[in-house]
């Protein structure tokens, strides 16, 4: 049996049954060659089996977009839905169902531009659902706008002297929605990903994760800096629960707080030690603010990991529980009855 | 009927200078009264108006009741724009409609009555409550004098009553506040109306009684004013004449008022009941759709799920996202929601998904008139999406009409996996009529069948009525994926082939155009041939229906024939059509309906257009049926 503990419905089921094979469709994956949406399909597949989950179980929507091609590559239930309403349809699939295990895979045109309003309202309604964005930071299936990602002053092909908007933090927004699970991870790191991709399955209500992804064709590089061997240990840093915020090559530096404020000091010259570093805690949303934004800093790094992940009663169950509570309470439950009403009257 | 004036709580100071004992006014029988309640906005006129309908459904006539209020929710007191009216028609006969013209006028300010006055019968009754004609009130109504005292009524019985005063009056001693004293003043002029035709407030007692149960002293308040009201006509003798309605003779059993908005809250219900889904309705709040969210938000014990999404696309997709998952979806909205919902609709059809789809038309375009009915919405349920996109549309023609189109249309989308698209407005959907009550076994049963078995499982292989599979996430062994990208035909794979776009085009067309063989024939009510028929859809069938009944009582050669289903008509359409010299389309749009005939049969019809916001009267289409029979050809 999966030692996953979670406290999902689902049933169990021995996953010595699944490799990541079972989860692959029989269709010919289309993706550009190169692309990072390849590392989280593969990620993806390789996960799932751990997670205990019935295959039939599974059910992967998604919108507008290359990443919204992910369903078609699942040998699942798949929905392959209209731009920007992946995060609705699971909504409505998951309230219908609460007993199936849905997920989105959106990008950064189709959760946060034409999707953002829904994004939004999916996160603070907490509906379990799980939400894997693909963020390369631009527009690929129309072959290269910018996107509500896009830094600002970005070169693309509607912004040829570069944008003159700022960019929405993925993170930040998804904090301010109320979300109770937000993550971030890179295509780069399977490792990383996919362990990032479990404790995404495991929240119980929408949990959010941010993948940085590369468009090796309109946006190649857009996180080099974060995934090159020479820079990415000094720009990349791993938030883990209950561990002090430390990174750098050979880990020699660290994030301490001054006041409000986060610095990056020196751990290897003996002025500052671990133990004056910033001690993360993933069900602190005041921490998890300070670091989503970060990356308005060029000054710290880029924190990946699990940024929060808290209770909170999910929509589906509340309402299942009403459902139950009003029947329960209910003294006539006869829909002739409710035909009727209460003041109807007899013709003879 | 027995009067027990013992419960009078006070003796009244209003006007009693002319009571004498043995003063006993003439009870006259009418057949037919149409009585409109006029006032502020927050009058309580919507109130007044349901309270009088109330009691005179249970008392046993027909009838018929149209709600008409501003788009503001508390309009500037005493202005014009501010008035809302509630009208009823009741009968001892079989009535279509909310009346052309009144009876009764009660206008509770000057500006009730300069927005009202128009529709009042000559010799009609108007009651006004004269406390409320101040020199403010009459100059906001745009009044140079007090029309109650510079003999511009004089064609009406005027009945100038202080209602304020009488109300405040009474419960003076009570202590409350004026502002909630005079707010009590509605229940005054219920009980003038109650006396004046013989119908006793006991209805409204209990109303009372339930409302405030945790106010007594409003409880005393309201039901002390009411009797005031209703113990007025006795007490000033200025009413020579009490009126009576004999109850219609209508088929025995047990009857409430609906409204068309509840009506498709409850068909909804009884759709899933008889075919073994959950109902999921998501839905976003519309004027005037609402309701149908409200009433199925409190269904939750019948298992009812409703999500009231974040905006109109939500309503549509979540719903879809919910027949994905084996429910029954639906969604209402009005005009301004349909045009959003509509890259979902077409979701639903490339998906071939069950789906429901209530529009409550209402003015348009744009946020055009939110509280006013229209039904110009016709071709944009039809024609109104990206590609070729067929979708079943239906309309319902009455408020209980409601109940059964709803019904139907579920019955529709899930045997043939369909979006459907339901027509009702905002005339029947928060007008209401008696209901002779259905019982859930004398409906007939809707079988949804979800596939289960894996052995040669196509997602788009197609039964005898050309519908997929429906398969419920879960299954083991049938696990598929299905979009909004073209389908191969049969495995369901993303295909860009043309050979298989054409093919699958004219599927889905075949598919909702075979629906015409599973439809009942269009009747003709009148002669099934001849010089004029009157063709309609939807709302305008009250009015049609009284028009030619009013037609032929008379001796003319005229009939009726109303299509429920427009998307596809009903087969033998082009059949009666043809059958008459003349067809006459009243419509609340531009001559939608006879674009539609014209398209279909080739046939030249003749439009007859009212886009006022206001429903047809009967009489308006008898004039034209008389200057049609008149002109020679």
């Amino acid at each position: 049996m999966s030692e996953v503990k979670n406290n999902n419905t689902l049933e169990k089921v021995n996953t010595t049954e699944y490799t990541s094979k079972d989860f692959a469709s029989d269709q010919d994956v289309r993706w550009c060659s190169g692309c990072g949406d390849y590392s989280v399909l593969a990620q993806v597949q390789r996960t799932l089996p751990n997670l205990g989950i019935k295959k039939e179980d599974l059910v992967f929507v998604a919108g507008i977009g290359c990443s919204s091609r992910f369903p078609y590559y699942m040998d699942t239930y798949g929905y392959h839905t209209i731009h920007g309403r992946a995060n609705t349809i699971a909504s409505g699939i998951k309230v219908a169902n609460p007993e199936l295990s849905v997920w989105v895979s959106t990008g950064d045109g189709d959760c946060l531009s034409i999707g953002g309003n829904h994004f939004l309202h999916t996160l603070r309604r907490n509906i379990d659902i799980n939400i894997i964005l693909f963020n390369n930071q631009i527009y690929g299936l129309t072959k290269g706008q910018y996107s509500p990602t896009s830094f600002h002053g970005q070169i693309s092909k509607s912004s040829p002297l570069g944008t003159v908007e700022y960019p929405v933090n993925p993170v930040s927004l998804a904090l301010g929605a109320e979300g109770t699970f937000i993550a971030k991870s890179i295509d780069r790191d399977p490792k990383h990903l996919m362990e990032m991709i479990k404790r995404t399955y495991l929240h119980k209500g929408t949990s959010f994760l941010e993948v940085l992804q590369n468009c090796n064709i309109f946006n190649d590089g857009a996180f080099a800096l974060y995934t090159d061997k020479e820079t990415k240990e000094d720009n990349v840093l791993y938030i883990e629960h209950n561990k002090p915020l430390v990174f750098g090559k050979n880990m020699s530096k660290g994030i301490k707080l001054d006041g409000w404020k986060a610095v990056v000091v020196d751990i290897s010259n003996g002025k500052y030690s671990v133990d004056d570093l910033l001690v993360y805690d993933e069900k602190n949303k005041e921490l998890a603010f300070l670091l989503s934004e970060f990356s308005e800093n060029p000054a710290l790094p880029m924190p990946v990991g699990v940024f929060l992940d808290i209770e909170r009663a999910t929509y589906e169950g509340e309402l299942e529980d009403q459902i139950a509570n009003a029947k329960k309470n209910a003294d006539d439950l006869s829909v002739d009855n409710l035909f009727k009403g209460t003041s109807s009257w007899e013709i003879k | 009927m027995e009067e027990d004036k013992s419960v009078l709580p006070l003796p009244l100071k209003v006007n009693t200078s002319k009571h004498s004992s043995n003063f006993k006014p003439e009870i006259k029988s009418v057949a037919d009264v149409t009585i409109r309640f006029a006032g502020d906005s927050g009058d309580g006129m919507q109130l007044t108006g349901t309270q009088f309908s109330d009691t005179i459904a249970s008392y046993g006539n027909d009838l018929g009741t149209l709600p008409n209020y501003p788009a503001e929710i508390r309009a500037p007191a005493g202005t014009l724009y501010g008035v809302s009216g509630f009208q009823v028609h009741f009968s001892s006969r079989d009535i279509y409609t909310p009346g052309d013209e009144m009876d009764v006028l009660v206008a509770m300010n000057p500006a009730a009555l300069k927005t009202n006055i128009k529709d009042l019968k000559k010799g009609g009754i108007l009651i006004a409550n004269t406390d409320a004609f101040d020199s403010k009130n009459l100059r906001l109504a745009g009044y140079e004098n007090n029309p109650l005292e510079d003999g511009s009524l004089q064609e009406f019985i005027v009945h100038a009553i202080p209602i304020t005063k009488s109300t405040v009056e009474v419960i003076k001693d009570m202590g409350l506040s004026i502002k909630v004293a005079e707010k009590c003043k509605n229940f005054f002029a219920l009980g003038v109306v109650y006396w004046l035709y013989s119908r006793s407030p006991e209805h409204t007692f209990s109303w009372i009684q339930e409302k405030f149960e945790s106010k007594p002293e409003l409880i005393e308040a309201n039901t002390r004013v009411l009797k005031a009201g209703y113990y007025y006509g006795d007490i000033t003798e200025i009413f020579a004449t009490r009126y009576e309605v004999k109850p219609a003779e209508l088929p025995s059993g047990a009857y409430r008022t609906i409204s068309g908005n509840e009506a498709v809250a409850l068909g909804l219900v009884a759709a899933a009941e008889k075919s073994g889904l959950q109902l999921f309705l998501g839905s976003y709040p519309i004027t005037p759709a609402s309701e149908i969210l409200q009433y199925l938000s409190g269904y939750r014990k019948y298992g009812v799920k409703t999500f009231q999404a974040e905006d109109e696309i939500a309503g549509i997709t979540t719903a879809i996202g919910a027949s994905f998952a084996g429910s029954l979806g639906a969604t209402s909205t009005s005009g301004p929601g349909m045009a959003l919902k509509t890259e979902g609709i077409g979701l639903a059809v490339i998906s071939e998904l069950p789906l429901v789809i209530i529009n409550v038309q209402r003015g348009g375009p744009s946020t055009g008139l939110p509280t006013k009915m229209e039904q110009a919405d016709l071709l944009q349920a039809i024609y109104g999406r990206n590609g070729e996109c067929p979708v079943p549309v239906l309309a319902a023609s009455t408020p209980v009409d409601c109940f059964d189109m709803i019904f139907e249309s579920a019955r529709i989308a899930i045997k043939y996996m369909t979006p459907v698209i339901l027509l009702s407005d905002g005339y029947i959907g928060v007008g209401s009529e008696p209901w002779k009550v259905k019982k859930l076994s004398e409906l007939p049963d809707i079988t949804a069948v979800f596939k289960t078995d894996p052995e040669g499982f196509q997602p788009y292989s197609r039964d005898e009525f050309l519908a997929r599979p429906w398969v419920k996430p879960g299954t083991k062994g049938l696990e598929h994926r299905i979009g909004g990208l073209e389908k191969q035909n049969i495995t369901g794979n993303i295909s860009y082939d043309p050979e298989n776009h054409h093919i699958m085009v004219k599927l889905r067309a075949k598919k909702v155009r075979n629906i015409a063989n599973d439809i009942p024939d269009l009747d003709v009510t009148g002669d099934p041939s001849g010089k004029l028929l009157v063709l309609g859809w939807g709302s305008t069938y009250g009015a049609i229906a009284s028009a030619v009944e009013n037609q032929r009582a008379k001796g003319r050669k005229v009939s009726h024939a109303h299509l429920k289903y427009l998307h596809p008509m009903p087969k033998n359409t082009g059949k009666v059509l043809k059958n008459f010299k003349k067809i006459l389309v009243p419509e609340m749009n531009l001559g939608q309906l006879t674009k539609l005939i014209a398209i279909e049969y080739l046939i030249d019809s003749i439009p007859f257009s009212k886009v006022k916001g206001l429903p047809f009267k009967a009489s308006e289409i008898e004039s034209k049926i008389e200057e049609l029979l008149k002109t020679k050809d």
